[in-house]
């Protein structure tokens, strides 16, 4: 099933694309997710690898994605490593001067035959309000929060997880 | 007398996890629209390793409670962490349940269990087994292992940490009106099977549902099920512990989750 959801985020292309790349911010814009962790040294560009959940339905989906398709500030794409067998990719294409056109497509399959297939179908509606809802608060976000105070919130938070992981080394 | 029951060969290389992969779409229909399960705090289980998963159990011999988690685990780890469930050995005689060996259900004994906690797998075991599964519907938000000790020797034995699962919903899928544990002992029952029960309850679609031995159609009861903070058994009541302490504790824990998940219910079934 393929899944597509789009808006249009009234910033710069370059600005989007830096939300986006930025594994921190994820579980901030991100409906449903429940988690998203960096897996290995690499936090970005082709190779890199995430953990991730998102709830549909009863249960958090997910698995190990990495990244093989990176263009900045035009195109990410990733696939499943393990877990659910899915694809994604975030595509985005200037407008109008200072805007950007911010498109989301994720395609997945689940096993199973005609149950699989029932499946994917039953999912197909909650995975794509959750799909919308995270692009719509990716634009409020990106539109309404000062690109000051959020790249000092960014800040602030990287140092919070290095004192996490240094506190976790310990 | 002899049991009844034949020989079960320790069947760990029974597990196969493309078959699990192609069974959850079918578990996630059920457990997302029947049983509209919410499985919480599944971060908290240890990412690798051996682990002690010990959940209180319900539902009769349906277990919609072991249906949900085992797809919440499986989703959520993948199908590929090791995983094993234990059980009585009654059931995995039933013809019709050869899929329970795929998806790594083992007999249920202090053997197997140290023998997948030995191989790294994650292993839930509900400690009150077919006792507390056929508990009456009313005792519903009570977690009852019959002072069955077993468990904690096991993860002290292997120095896993012990992670309690508590579920509820699973006891309104019927009416469960006894035990039937008179019954069961004026036919022999224990030493023929290893049946301390023999369960009477109103249930779909036989309306009295003697022993429960063919299930029965469950009700779309809701099933929420919460995963508590794993406890390092040894750090927690030493090299050599009080088991009867140790017991009250840990079931102490399990009970008072389970309390405060009755009292977010609002209505039997629909939760």
């Amino acid at each position: 099933m393929r899944v597509a959801v789009h808006t249009e985020i009234a910033a710069p292309r370059q600005r989007v694309w830096d939300y986006i790349v930025d594994p921190d911010r994820h579980l901030e814009f991100m409906e449903g997710m429940t988690r998203w962790e960096v897996d290995g040294r690499k936090r970005t560009g082709v190779g890199a690898r995430f953990a991730m959940r998102m709830r549909v339905g009863s249960v958090e989906l997910g698995g190990l994605i990495e990244i093989v398709e990176f263009d900045p500030p035009c195109d990410m794409a990733w696939t499943s490593v393990t877990g659910v067998d899915h694809r994604g990719r975030w595509r985005l294409r200037p407008r109008n001067g200072d805007c950007a056109d911010v498109e989301l497509r994720v395609t997945y399959h689940a096993p199973g035959g005609i149950l699989g297939s029932i499946a994917d179908l039953v999912a197909w509606p909650i995975v794509r309000g959750h799909l919308q809802r995270s692009l719509a608060e990716l634009k409020h976000r990106i539109e309404t929060l000062p690109a000051v105070r959020s790249e000092a919130a960014a800040g602030k938070r990287r140092h919070h997880t290095q004192g996490v992981a240094k506190a976790r080394r310990r | 007398m002899n049991s009844l029951l034949p020989t079960i060969r320790d069947d760990f290389e029974s597990r196969d996890p493309d078959f699990i992969r192609q069974f959850l779409p079918i578990l996630w229909l059920l457990a997302s629209f029947w049983y509209r399960a919410e499985v919480r705090g599944l971060e908290k289980i240890p990412a690798e390793g051996p682990v002690l998963l010990v959940g209180n159990h319900s539902g009769g011999n349906m277990t919609p409670d072991t249906a949900a988690f085992v797809l919440a685990f499986s989703a959520y780890f993948g199908a590929e962490r090791p995983f094993y469930q234990l059980a009585h050995s009654l059931v995995l005689t039933m013809p019709g349940l050869w899929w329970l060996r795929a998806f790594g259900t083992v007999v249920a004994s202090p053997e197997n269990a140290d023998k997948a906690l030995r191989k790294g797998a994650a292993l839930l075991v509900y400690p009150g087994g077919d006792y507390e599964v056929h508990r009456p519907t009313w005792e519903s938000a009570k977690v009852d292992f019959d002072g069955r000790k077993g468990f904690l020797r096991v993860a002290h034995r292997d120095h896993v940490p012990l992670v309690p699962v508590v579920s509820i919903g699973g006891q309104e899928t019927a009416l469960f009106l006894s035990r039937g544990q008179r019954l069961a002992k004026g036919l022999r029952l224990d030493r023929l099977f290893r049946l301390k029960v023999l369960p009477i309850s109103l249930a779909l679609p036989w309306g009295l549902n003697i022993g429960d031995m063919l299930g029965h159609i469950p009700l779309p009861a809701k099933i929420t099920i919460q995963v508590l903070d794993p406890i390092d058994l040894r750090a927690r009541f030493g090299a050599k512990p009080d088991w009867s302490a140790a017991y009250r504790s840990i079931i102490g824990q399990m009970q008072r989750t389970l309390t405060q998940l009755q009292s977010e219910r609002r209505l039997p079934i629909v939760g």
